[in-house]
């Protein structure tokens, strides 16, 4: 599929997201969020435990509909996109579903070409060149016949990655990608998460609670408070004192020259 | 997935067991045929004995292939379910379907009874214990994902499952209760299932439905895939997951249900045969998976069959207790050998 080059590859305007439940009126859980977010970069979502962060992935990726506002993928409104085109723009990676266990990585990443191959599944020749680069791009050419039982965390989560990948969209979702990580782990997530979006052109936007790790590797950060929503770069956020507002308590305090949270 | 794995020579295999455990069940039984006559009998030829052949041809041919058709969809039904649900535990007995196939069947004979025999006795032809037995396992197996919807935690669901099978267990005790003995001993020898005992125009149902079923399995393979990921990975790679539910579930009561009607609640082969399979199949992928639990499911139903005839006696044993003592050592063995059960 071929993606005409734009600024924007995904807006949003006046967007509310939460849930509907039945008759009762929806629980919005955050509102007025604008972004405008462009080819190539890599973003953090960040904010506090039930601001939103894993809601607003869910809802830019059309698992769930916005309460309120609009959603353009390639300036084009999210609902003119049919399942299948969306699934050719925008991929995902989630940490706690419930994958089976069984499938070896390989049989795993190859399903990332669902959205491109027939009522049978067959894999033509370019459809294992990608799940190749896949594996190669996460580092498990080697451990592509294991189980994924057999798999450690960080190496589960390389596969996930790379399933994203190989249904080779311009833009990929990941919630909370470093969860249950070491330090060493998380960061190496990351760094391969801006290695692909800067060397492939992706977009690729992640929710997490690494704020300091977030601020040293990301190209831009979408910061969810109670109040408001803000998209800007790292520097540009500190500059702001923004991240003081993140926490509703005052005994988290941020270091502007540091760049680190410190407990009081 | 991965298609460049020859799988010919697993394939090959399983087919070689199914001729001869095939040939095993015809042979075996109160009167032992030898494999000759069995050829002369199934291909025409010259038999030794008029009653060799008349045993083969009317009695044990006819409930060969119930059982193949018996075990190859049950277990289909069970893989169905173990990923739909994603879980290793799932299969017809566990989550209610075959408690629903007994409630609609035991409604169409007991209730016939208890609330007015024309009706019954116009009813209980063999299409229509087909249809009470597929309709009452599609509800259950409707309201159990229906419940799946509100509720994301798979124990509970088969907590619910269970609790259906009990409410339909008491539905049909209530009934029992109020029937006549006569009516009450149909129902009960039902529900010893037996694969025995078919009429050519019986089978010729069963093998509609059994292909029918194994037809939407095939359809829905390529979601079935999908749906190891669980349902968000599923609709982000472009699957129309409702529809693909539905065909799913449609498969999976069509098959048991019309399994159950004819043959009575068999339990174990659905719930077992899939993990059997999967410790030889080594691939997830459905398009291989679905042909070979079809296989073990058969040659398994085959030599529960043979079992059953308890051979060189008279006696026959209700199959649902050979599937049993066979099916329920071999999870138990599976999960101490392994600790852990993978859908």
């Amino acid at each position: 599929m071929q993606h005409h080059i734009s600024e924007h590859i995904i807006s949003a305007k006046n967007l509310s997201i939460g849930y509907r439940n039945g008759k009762k009126p929806a629980v919005i859980v955050a509102k007025d969020i604008d972004l405008s977010i462009t080819k190539g970069q890599l973003i953090a979502i960040v904010g506090s435990n039930g601001i939103g962060k894993s809601t607003l992935l869910r809802t830019l990726a059309g698992i769930q509909s916005p309460l309120n506002g609009t959603i353009d993928f390639l300036d084009k409104p999210s609902k003119s996109y049919s399942p299948l085109e969306l699934a050719s723009l925008l991929s995902i990676v989630l940490t706690e579903a419930a994958v089976s266990k069984n499938l070896t990585v390989l049989e795993l990443v190859s399903l990332g070409r669902q959205p491109y191959t027939n009522w049978m599944g067959s894999l033509s020749d370019n459809d294992n060149a990608i799940i190749l680069e896949a594996l190669e791009a996460t580092q498990l050419s080697e451990i592509q016949h294991k189980k994924c039982f057999e798999l450690s965390d960080g190496q589960l989560q390389r596969v996930y990655i790379a399933r994203a990948l190989a249904q080779d969209t311009p833009i990929i979702l990941l919630d909370e990608p470093t969860t249950h990580l070491d330090l060493f782990h998380k960061a190496s997530i990351l760094k391969l998460l801006k290695t692909i979006a800067h060397k492939k052109q992706k977009t690729i936007l992640f929710s997490t609670h690494e704020i300091d790790l977030a601020i040293q590797l990301t190209d831009t950060m979408i910061i969810m408070t109670p109040e408001t929503t803000v998209h800007n770069t790292p520097c540009k956020l500190i500059e702001l004192n923004i991240f003081n507002s993140l926490f509703p308590d005052d005994f988290i305090v941020f270091d502007k020259i540091t760049g680190r949270f410190t407990i009081k | 997935m991965i298609q460049r794995k020859p799988n010919t020579i697993l394939f090959l295999l399983l087919g070689l067991c199914l001729v001869i455990s095939f040939l095993i069940n015809l042979s075996l039984g109160s009167v032992t045929v030898p494999f000759k006559e069995i050829f002369a009998s199934l291909t025409g030829g010259e038999v030794l004995k008029d009653s060799w052949r008349y045993i083969i041809l009317d009695y044990r041919l006819p409930k060969a292939l119930t059982a193949i058709i018996a075990g190859g969809g049950l277990a289909i039904s069970g893989l169905l379910m173990q990923t739909l649900f994603r879980n290793p535990l799932a299969g017809p007995f566990v989550l209610g379907l075959s408690s629903g196939a007994s409630l609609g069947v035991a409604l169409l004979i007991l209730g016939a009874g208890v609330f007015g025999g024309t009706l019954g006795s116009v009813l209980a032809s063999s299409w229509s214990l087909v249809l009470a037995s597929a309709l009452g396992s599609f509800l259950v197996l409707l309201a159990v994902l229906a419940v799946t919807f509100k509720i994301k935690d798979t124990m509970a669901i088969l907590i619910i499952g269970l609790m259906f099978g009990s409410v339909t267990a008491a539905v049909v005790s209530v009934l029992s209760y109020f029937s006549n003995a006569e009516k009450l001993q149909q129902f009960i020898f039902w529900s010893f299932g037996s694969l025995g005992n078919q009429s050519w125009s019986g089978i010729a149902i069963l093998a509609t439905c059994f292909i029918l079923g194994v037809g939407l399995s095939i359809l829905s393979a390529k979601a079935l895939n999908a749906l190891l990921l669980g349902e968000q990975y599923a609709k982000s790679m472009g699957l129309k997951l409702k529809q693909k539910m539905v065909l799913i579930i449609l498969a999976t009561s069509i098959l048991a249900g019309c399994i159950t009607a004819f043959a009575g609640p068999i339990a174990f082969v659905g719930l077992a045969v899939p993990h059997l399979t999967r410790q030889f199949v080594k691939t997830s992928n459905h398009f291989v998976l679905i042909p070979a639990v079809l296989l073990v499911g058969a040659i398994l139903m085959l030599l529960c069959d043979s079992i059953s005839q308890v051979p060189f006696t008279d006696y026959t044993l209700p199959i649902n207790a050979i599937t049993s003592l066979v099916g329920a050592p071999v999870v138990i063995w599976l999960l101490v050998r392994k600790r852990k059960l993978f859908f």
